[in-house]
């Protein structure tokens, strides 16, 4: 079976997944792809009616056993220094960024 | 005989009956951790040859915070009040929970610089119990393996059984840290098998529950729909009063359950008699892609863990169990392909997080603009498994195939959900409590042997995932050991919400082969 994710198609993930890689890690990292896909295609052999759900999780949320929503309400976080501390760059208190680029939607 | 081989509640007991401090308990649980484990797991830190003999389950030791942990606990008791019920009792912290002000660091360059601002719920129940956390210990990077060999601290762990073999994982700190006798309890997580699976490789008991049953809060996410903190312990009994401890519902995570928790301790000794336990021919072979051919195969399990479960069946039935045979689980070798896509997806979700913006590491290069300082420190931060992850996680749920992969895989997880249910339903064929069953394909595999294929890797989890897409409990026993003196581990399913009774069946099969001549062997840095 040829590779599926061709070596154009893991470009456009690359880039997607906001990932630079080396050539090394490159090849190593679409060969896995490709036999994962290879695996995952045993999944197409399974007979499925249209008609069963999907399970986003495996154990049913009934709203008993969901804690109840908290009232909206704002309050001051305790840990605003050490959150804030915690960022690569910070002036006067604000995350620093570098310039961020703009693309003009067609 | 020391201290830190104890286990967890007869520490507990000594500690109330002023025969030891919870500071002589850490002490000695210190100095173990100094005979055993070797130097500390580092970035850019290469496995020299001196380290192959050691097991290297912890990345940092807090010993400054468990000594005033310890002190309180013995400053409390002096005073006449309770400590709580875990009181004195040292454990570990697998390095994927949020610890206030200590390195949480997911095992991960990315995050080797994060100190968490806030601790997650499981340690901070453990904490309020009295139990004194030692340290975080080591896993897969963001916990993405099943042998602890991808962290981006090295020397990565080694099986205190043999240590030229893997521990297992992701939680294989944990599992090393309790085998070696460093600690008696370890909180891990499980998501496909990460605290099952390492359990059996190290001769411990690894307890995933309910999904939902334990709160996810502080716990640095990688599939949020499968993952589930749990404990690591030498005995079910300290399993049952760790799971105690951190189960229950938690305002600050919505998922996790508002259902009133069993109380495990009372019910631990009643018993089997009576109990359905069902026995499954899927659960006695293996089906993996040839890693030459990439052709399916499948294959009976190795005789030995066959046999292990089976001489646990017929120790079951002589105390009284019904044992069930021919349980049909016809899904449970789907597990793996839509673990590949439903896990893939969520992580990379969860991952598109880091980008040297918030906190993490930023990249010291020149860039020229946002979009660039991201890409740059995402390359830089992540091991090869976060990448294999979120590439796959991006294309398998892109718009043009997810219906192919993503929807398709959820419905397969339905499926596998239904086996469990028609086993376990009350008025159905079976009436299981509890599916026993092999936690592993295999033994502790060789390190170096696997890593690198990530599909066979994955295949070690073949026949744990089906719990994590169920959501159901399960517990990994210590089962025997093969031919080589490697553990070998038993499994027990049960029911949404029923780790009391796989805590039943756990104890009664702990104590009637308690003198069989394979628990009388200890891990081999413990000769």
């Amino acid at each position: 079976m040829s590779d599926q994710i061709t070596p154009e198609i893991f470009e456009h993930l690359v880039d997607l997944a906001a990932l630079e890689l080396d050539e090394t890690q490159a090849e190593y990292l679409r060969k896995q792809l490709n036999n994962q896909l290879k695996a995952i295609h045993e999944l197409e052999a399974i007979p499925i009616d249209a008609s069963l759900p999907a399970s986003l999780h495996g154990v049913p949320f009934e709203a008993a056993q969901s804690a109840a929503p908290r009232a909206d309400e704002w309050k001051p976080s305790p840990h605003v220094k050490d959150i804030l501390s915690q960022a690569p760059e910070l002036e006067d208190g604000y995350i620093v960024v570098p310039d961020i680029p703009h693309t003009t939607l067609k | 005989m020391e201290l830190c081989d104890l286990s967890a509640l007869e520490m507990t007991r000594l500690l109330r009956n002023k025969k030891a401090s919870a500071v002589e308990i850490l002490e000695s649980c210190l100095q173990r951790i100094g005979q055993v484990d070797g130097r500390s797991s580092k970035l850019d830190q290469k496995t020299e040859e001196a380290d192959k003999q050691h097991v290297h389950s912890f990345i940092t030791v807090t010993d400054d915070l468990a000594f005033a942990q310890a002190h309180a606990v013995d400053d409390a008791l002096a005073a006449g009040k309770d400590p709580g019920p875990l009181a004195g009792v040292p454990f570990s912290v697998k390095d994927i929970f949020c610890v206030k002000d200590t390195p949480s660091t997911a095992a991960s360059r990315i995050l080797a610089n994060f100190k968490a601002p806030y601790t997650a719920t499981p340690v901070e129940r453990m904490q309020a119990a009295g139990a004194v956390m030692i340290g975080k210990v080591n896993l897969d990077e963001f916990t993405y393996g099943s042998s602890t060999e991808s962290s981006a601290f090295q020397p990565s762990t080694r099986n205190p059984w043999h240590t030229g073999r893997v521990p297992g994982g992701s939680s294989g700190g944990s599992t090393a840290s309790v085998g070696a006798n460093e600690v008696p309890l370890s909180l891990g997580t499980d998501t496909a098998g990460s605290i099952r699976q390492p359990a059996a490789f190290c001769g411990v008991v690894g307890v995933k529950p309910t999904y939902g049953r334990v709160s996810r809060y502080g716990l640095i996410a990688f599939a949020s729909s499968l993952d589930c903190p749990g404990p690591v312990a030498r005995t079910v009994s300290d399993a049952a009063a760790m799971l105690q401890v951190i189960a229950g519902a938690d305002e600050h995570d919505s998922t996790a359950a508002a259902v009133p928790v069993s109380d495990y301790m009372t019910n631990l000794e009643k018993g089997v008699k009576g109990m359905h336990i069902g026995l499954s021919p899927d659960y006695f072979r293996i089906t993996f892609p040839d890693p030459r051919t990439g052709e399916f195969q499948q294959q009976p399990l190795p005789k030995e863990i066959e046999a292990s479960v089976r001489h646990a069946a017929d120790v079951l039935a002589s105390l009284g169990a019904e044992i069930i045979e021919d349980v049909p689980m016809p899904n449970t070798r789907f597990g793996i392909p839509a673990y590949f896509v439903v896990s893939r997806v969520e992580a990379a979700s969860n991952l598109h997080r880091y980008d040297g913006v918030k906190y993490g590491l930023r990249t010291k290069q020149p860039y020229t603009d946002l979009r660039q300082m991201y890409k740059i420190s995402r390359n830089e931060g992540f091991g090869l498994q976060p990448k294999l992850r979120i590439l796959m996680g991006m294309y398998v749920s892109a718009a043009q195939y997810s219906e192919q992969y993503y929807q398709r895989a959820l419905r397969v997880r339905t499926m596998i959900r239904r086996d469990f249910e028609a086993a376990f339903d009350p008025q159905g064929k079976y009436r299981l409590d509890a599916l026993l069953t092999p936690t592993t394909p295999t033994t502790a595999f060789e390190m170096d042997a696997v890593y690198g294929d990530s599909v066979l890797m994955q295949y070690a989890d073949q026949l744990t995932v089906p719990a994590n897409h169920a959501g159901i409990p399960g517990i990994s026993l210590p089962g025997g050991l093969d031919g080589e003196e490697l553990p070998i581990g038993i499994q027990l399913l049960g029911a949404d919400y029923t780790e009391d009774k796989l805590f039943r069946i756990g104890r009664a099969y702990e104590q009637a082969t308690a003198q069989e001549s394979w628990r009388k062997v200890l891990p081999r840095v413990l000769r």
